[in-house]
């Protein structure tokens, strides 16, 4: 109960998280004051050259990102993503120096060489100080990130040259991808994709156990150095459509989204890849319909998204299916002490007359009768007991009966247990039998049994259910007993 | 003689355990009982192939020193490890066990010294030497499973690019089975106890089909079931004329394990068949002194008569 008041509570938050994109999106689009399914048909029917550079880039770094970032993700190296993206600044802006123009090229291999400095940095502060990464890649990211916009601010007040765009290298412009770009973006990607399909099993190995790997002969430093150089590779050639700022959320988000939804790396680079694409193509479109905002932070912002949703929805590792086992695991729970309450009451009339009375099960449950009543009605939807006489007489079914004794059974032998093999005093283990119950396999139980020589007798003497006690109660038609709960006769 | 000079420098700091003060010193009768055993006196090579030279030992190391940021964790250390047997190698904490292990694979750098495997460089005999790293030098939340990871033993014969094949599988399978980890094979390995991720890596290195095996703490962090398995299984391995070469931590068991026991401490303390090594004074020697493991010795040496 208290789990569900406490979801409900949080439910409005969890909505609100997800719908900020499109509440987000959709008053931009007001500002903007242009027709939304005006722009969208002109998004998707590549209808200008510019727009189709942009998607198709967007496709291509979303592929790159996701490929590269899974491994960066497993490697435990986001830092260094974050760190690399930063420090390729002052070498887009002496690309652009180069040749007072924004030539692809020339800013591809300036961003890339200034990148592997500052990884390299990073490197040599770890090895030579007592600084450990996190610090050395602190101070290197700032300090390449200082230099780069102080180049860049001097580039735009300088007399000449063709400096429009350079200012979008910092939050993104997907539509400032010109033709060159995008053939840059396919070499890289395509590169991207050859060496991961060539070389997984080299990649796999060193990613996981670097050790083994060097020790199985493969060269784990060449193999480091050539994927931080495809890292550096698909930073810049992204740099233009998310950003500097951004661009490492590019790497990470899409990979991280897949690691929670998948255990198996080939999966994961798939999955990841295509949450790359989808969040490259979701950001620039939402991009164009708001007028050509900064595309970064929409991709961001779609990547964001998608791992929200895998963070909620994951089958496995996501919030929601584990609140939902939580919530069927507390209910079993509760269905088994309420068979538990039943069997002591009957019990506790040495087993005369077979029902029990709403009545009753409160007293014994220490309830309201309205609550027992809530719980008998539980337990015949699940077959566990028939409910006669206007709901006040409860009769166990077969089922209900085995799984009351088991229950019952399990508690006594665990407390017995406690009591003869762990010494505890016989007042010390009602509590913990309590939670026990409810965990012990038929395995353990049949080993408890043995371990306590077949004792009928729980340490308050009260008896503990035997196998024939449950045979009494199972379908007569049955033949041999199919037993629920616990553990079956030898 | 320059490490003698290096020693001395140290000894005058303080900072070295007592029992390295006489480098030159006999060790014990039982190190220099074994003709393979080491010798701290450069000896002429004749001298250390006394097998002849037809088969060379798996395992040959000559004046091997490791240094950590020039503070060395490993002084001087010979070996010449015979063929088919189970060594223990034994030491206190920090004493450069797994230092050794790592050293003789190259993962990490030599200040002086070479290693020889069947008697060539290790990087040419790399697929005769099979590795258990320590259960905690990888991440379990890897995404992987447990087949995935005993394929990577085979990894190692395949070379670069070429992927395992059907062959591999099945040696994989068989390995997985030998440490009764089949009906895992599918599962994810974090979802595995410290025993049975253990023995994925045991798997794996059984996969790799080795002469030579070095392993890094098989033993810890295990439930005894798997102990019982893991040893069972080594000595299936050195029937099979395999040699290994196992890192362990617990002295009592260490006696009952091996055939021969390695004692560790920044440098060999004794090298030879367990019955011989296994004394008083070459564990305390090897200890340091250190009362509370001394009780445990003295414990285990009790039994021992």
């Amino acid at each position: 109960m208290a789990a569900i008041r406490r979801f409900l509570f949080y439910l409005p938050c969890l909505i609100f998280l997800l719908l900020v994109e499109p509440v987000h999106a959709a008053k931009i689009s007001e500002i903007s004051e242009t027709h939304v399914g005006e722009q969208a048909l002109r998004f998707f029917t590549f209808q200008d050259a510019a727009l189709r550079y942009a998607l198709i880039g967007s496709v291509l770094l979303g592929i790159t990102c996701g490929l590269l970032g899974s491994f960066i993700v497993v490697r435990r190296m986001a830092l260094m993503g974050d760190a690399l993206s930063h420090a390729v600044l002052p070498g887009v802006a002496l690309g652009f120096l180069w040749n007072m123009n924004k030539d692809p090229v020339a800013i591809f291999v300036g961003a890339t060489l200034v990148g592997l400095l500052g990884s390299a940095t990073v490197g040599l502060i770890t090895n030579t100080t007592r600084l450990k990464e996190d610090s050395a890649i602190g101070m290197v990211l700032a300090a390449f990130f200082a230099v780069g916009i102080c180049m860049v601010t001097m580039i735009q007040h300088l007399p000449k040259g063709n400096k429009s765009g350079v200012d979008k290298f910092l939050f993104g412009q997907a539509a400032a991808i010109s033709e060159g770009d995008v053939r840059l973006m396919a070499i890289v990607t395509v590169l991207t994709i050859l060496l991961i399909v060539v070389f997984y099993k080299e990649f796999l190995v060193t990613s996981f156990d670097a050790g083994f790997a060097k020790a199985a002969g493969f060269p784990t430093r060449l193999i480091h150095h050539g994927m931080m150089l495809l890292l550096a590779f698909a930073v810049v050639i992204s740099l233009q459509a998310v950003g500097v700022v951004l661009v490492s959320a590019m790497l990470i988000t899409p990979a991280a989204a897949a690691y929670l939804l998948t255990d198996r790396m080939n999966r994961m680079l798939w999955l990841s890849a295509f949450f790359g694409m989808a969040a490259g193509v979701l950001g620039s479109f939402l991009s164009f319909l708001s007028n050509n905002l900064p595309t970064g932070p929409f991709m961001v912002l779609a990547c964001s998204t998608i791992f929200g949703l895998a963070f909620l929805f994951a089958p496995r590792h996501g919030v929601v299916a584990r609140w939902l086992r939580q919530r069927s695991r507390s209910a079993r729970i509760q269905r088994e002490n309420t068979l538990k309450s039943l069997y002591h009451v009957l019990e506790s009339r040495d087993f005369h007359g077979e029902s029990v009375s709403t009545h009753e099960l409160a007293e014994q449950r220490r309830e309201t009768v309205e609550d027992a009543r809530q719980q008998a009605l539980q337990l015949q939807h699940h077959e566990l007991v028939t409910l006669h006489d206007e709901g006040d007489a409860i009769l166990f079914t077969p089922d209900g009966w085995q799984r009351a004794c088991a229950m019952v059974r399990n508690h006594r032998l665990w407390e017995l247990y406690l009591t003869n093999a762990a010494h505890f005093a016989a007042d010390h283990v009602h509590e913990d039998a309590e939670k026990i119950e409810h965990v012990l396999g038929e395995e353990v139980v049949l080993q408890l049994e043995k371990r306590l020589q077949y004792a009928n007798k729980d340490p308050h003497g009260r008896p503990i259910p035997s196998l024939h006690d449950v045979r009494q109660g199972a379908r007569a038609e049955s033949g041999p007993v199919e037993l629920v709960g616990y553990g079956r006769e030898d | 003689m320059k490490r003698g000079q290096q020693i001395e420098d140290r000894i005058s700091t303080g900072r070295v355990p007592d029992i390295l003060v006489k480098p030159g010193a006999k060790i014990s009768m039982a190190s220099e009982n074994m003709s393979a055993g080491k010798s701290r006196t450069p000896a002429p090579s004749s001298i250390l192939h006394p097998l002849s030279s037809s088969t060379p030992p798996p395992l040959e190391i000559h004046d091997l020193t490791v240094a950590y940021h020039k503070k060395p964790v490993l002084w001087g250390v010979d070996l010449v490890v015979p063929c088919g047997k189970l060594i223990g190698i034994v030491g206190p904490n920090g004493a450069g066990k797994s230092t050794l292990i790592k050293a003789i694979m190259g993962l990490l750098p030599a200040s002086s010294g070479w290693v020889k495997v069947f008697g060539e460089s290790y990087q040419k005999n790399v697929t005769r030497v099979g590795y258990v790293p320590q259960r905690e030098s990888v991440d379990w939340d890897f995404p992987v499973n447990v087949m995935d990871v005993v394929l990577m033993g085979r990894y190692g014969h395949l070379g670069w690019i070429r992927r395992p094949g059907k062959r591999d599988r099945e040696i994989a399978h068989e390995c997985l089975e030998k440490v009764k980890m089949l009906p895992f094979a599918n599962r994810q390995i974090a979802n595995l106890s410290g025993g049975q991720q253990q023995r994925v890596f045991l798997a794996r290195a059984l996969a790799q089909e080795s002469d030579l095996y070095l392993m890094d703490e098989p033993f810890s962090g295990v439930d005894a079931a798997t102990e019982t398995a893991i040893i069972t299984l080594l000595h299936e391995l050195k029937a099979r004329g395999k040699t290994l070469l196992v890192v362990h931590h617990d002295l009592p068991t260490a006696k009952s394990y091996f055939d021969m026991l390695l004692l560790l401490n920044m440098r060999v303390v004794a090298f030879g068949p367990t019955e011989k090594v296994f004394t008083y004074e070459l564990l305390q020697k090897t200890y340091g002194g250190r009362l509370t493991i001394l009780s445990e010795v003295a414990h285990a040496v009790g039994e021992k008569g």
